[in-house]
């Protein structure tokens, strides 16, 4: 029993463990609520496209010295505004604005990477998270600009709300639309921010998109949705980081499957709309 | 044009409205009235300008030129207070909120930014959902609603915006006889506390059977007043630009093509 707790405890006596599990479970927290919005909106390609995109601020701010994170943070921001932008006009589609403005910076960064010579393990780490690697300023970063993100939805969660649902309907009652849309695809950019270092640019989707899409198959209402996820969230970081630690295998990778695996849990044996479920009673049993 | 003595105060005026998007010209020169605590009729063929009609009378589009005026006690008229029915099938029914989420959203834009909707607002909303029969479903999410009960819903979301005159998109398209008998009796309901309902339809037999006004439009006003003056053969025509069989039976018109 004891050597249980060892087990569990151990990874724990490391400072460096104890930064990424508290990152983890933020960026886990903060991506979960975020993402209700995002899936049920459809807007699954755009927390594949700010990422993305952000590498070009990356590799600009890596070729001229500055902070990465920073670099990152402004292209992050500067891409989800500009897809809403374009989108507003009505010229294109929002998806093909979403791949133009998403390959626009993801293709500036691989430019700009294959001019600089020797070293870029720096850029890796964004490429494919480095939670291991987060600092105590890292940390507060996180905690203060999550805080941020949970503070504004909790403030604007109706208006948010009703936008989401039917925003023409919102706008003929006087809700400002335009600007709660804009405040999303914001709040999705700074939720990119936080999660690249730890989820790294090709994972920072799966955190958006499988903690909410595992609770709306147990949930049938918004706030219990955001909850559920958040706590979905929350168990991946930590499974996930276990079994980093014990199997020696990247974090990102094993926090993600652990958060799909808890999907397909819940796709299977959701209570009335689990795959088995379906299964096990005919259709008059259920109603 | 009849109907448009001054000394009944009309619920909304339309003065020399064009709009349109991109160049092109969707509404031109539209001028008309509807008095207030009637049902009224927006007709025309599909592309005539109805739905841009609706989106400039709630604001949500801007004219070229020409305005809209919209009359009621100070304080309560102008946008935010012209109740709303969207079509039915521009909302999306998936999305996980119940009856009673979705009717209290009528009252989101009177709360405020930030604030949060209080005690009365949830009366208004549950009245408003009473006085659409639905008052037992509250608690269903929205996407288990029949396609009659969606529109009742539609029609307490915007009862619960406490508007004198509501605008309803295409409320009958798509429902069964039975529904849309249900429905138009509800409508007639509200019309008898002084509401004024106007509707975009397509149903021109519908109208002519149980509406106090039509407006026939078709990029241009090419009549308003009663239903009885306004589907005549030759209007009809030059509405449709096609020939429209017009059968008139008493108090009933029957049009069908």
């Amino acid at each position: 029993m004891s050597e249980l707790l060892d087990l569990l405890r151990e990874p724990w006596t490391f400072e460096f463990m104890q930064r990424a599990l508290i990152a983890a479970v933020l960026v886990s927290v903060v991506a979960a609520v975020v993402g209700s919005f995002v899936i049920l909106k459809g807007m699954a390609f755009i927390g594949d496209a700010l990422p993305h995109a952000s590498f070009g601020g990356v590799a600009i701010a890596f070729a001229l010295g500055f902070n990465l994170h920073l670099g990152g943070a402004i292209a992050a921001l500067l891409t989800a505004l500009s897809i809403g932008f374009i989108a507003h006009r009505g010229t294109v589609r929002y998806d093909t604005a979403i791949g133009i403005v998403f390959i626009s910076g993801f293709a500036l960064g691989i430019l700009i990477v294959s001019t600089q010579s020797g070293y870029v393990v720096d850029l890796f780490s964004f490429v494919f998270g480095n939670v291991l690697g987060v600092s105590w300023t890292d940390v507060w970063l996180t905690a203060g600009l999550g805080g941020f993100i949970l503070l504004a939805v909790a403030l604007f969660y109706k208006e948010l709300l009703f936008t989401a649902y039917d925003p023409s309907m919102a706008a003929a009652t006087g809700v400002p639309v335009a600007a709660m849309q804009y405040g999303l695809l914001a709040l999705i950019g700074l939720t990119v921010v936080i999660a690249l270092q730890v989820m790294g640019i090709v994972l920072v989707l799966a955190m958006l998109v499988a903690p909410p899409a595992t609770a709306q198959l147990l949930t049938r209402r918004l706030p219990p949705m955001m909850a559920i996820g958040a706590l979905v969230g929350a168990l991946s970081a930590l499974s996930g980081l276990y079994i980093a630690w014990y199997a020696d295998v990247s974090a990102s990778a094993a926090i993600v499957l652990t958060a799909t695996g808890f999907f397909f849990l819940a796709f299977l044996f959701a209570p009335g709309r689990g795959l088995l479920w379906q299964h096990r009673f005919t259709p008059t049993e259920r109603a | 044009m009849p109907d448009n003595s001054p000394t009944f105060a009309p619920a909304v005026e339309v003065r020399n409205l064009s709009a349109g998007y991109n160049g092109h010209v969707a509404l031109e020169d539209v001028t008309f009235s509807v008095e207030r605590g009637c049902l009224a009729g927006l007709v025309g063929p599909n592309g005539s300008g109805k739905s841009t009609l609706l989106r400039v009378m709630l604001g949500l589009h801007k004219p070229w030129q020409g305005e809209v005026s919209i009359s009621g006690p100070p304080g309560r008229s102008g946008r935010g207070h012209i109740g709303y029915m969207p079509q039915s099938e521009l909302v999306d029914w998936s999305f996980p909120i119940t009856v009673a989420d979705a009717v209290l959203m009528g009252r989101y834009g009177r709360v405020g930014l930030i604030r949060r909707p209080g005690r009365r607002d949830r009366e208004i909303a549950t009245a408003a959902l009473e006085r659409v029969h639905l008052a037992h479903l509250a608690k269903r999410l929205i996407g288990e609603l029949s396609g009659g009960e969606q529109r009742k819903m539609l029609i307490a979301r915007a009862l619960a915006q406490e508007a004198d005159l509501v605008l309803l998109d295409e409320p009958l398209a798509g429902l069964d006889a039975t529904a849309q008998h249900d429905l138009l009796r509800l409508l007639e309901e509200l019309r008898r506390e002084d509401k004024t309902l106007f509707v975009a339809t397509h149903d021109l037999s519908c109208v002519a059977a149980n509406f106090d006004h039509a407006v026939l439009l078709n990029r241009k006003v090419i009549a308003f007043g009663r239903p009885s003056e306004v589907f005549t053969e030759q209007l009809l025509a030059a509405a449709f630009q096609r020939h429209l069989l017009v059968l008139p039976g008493g108090e009933r018109t029957l049009v069908g093509p």
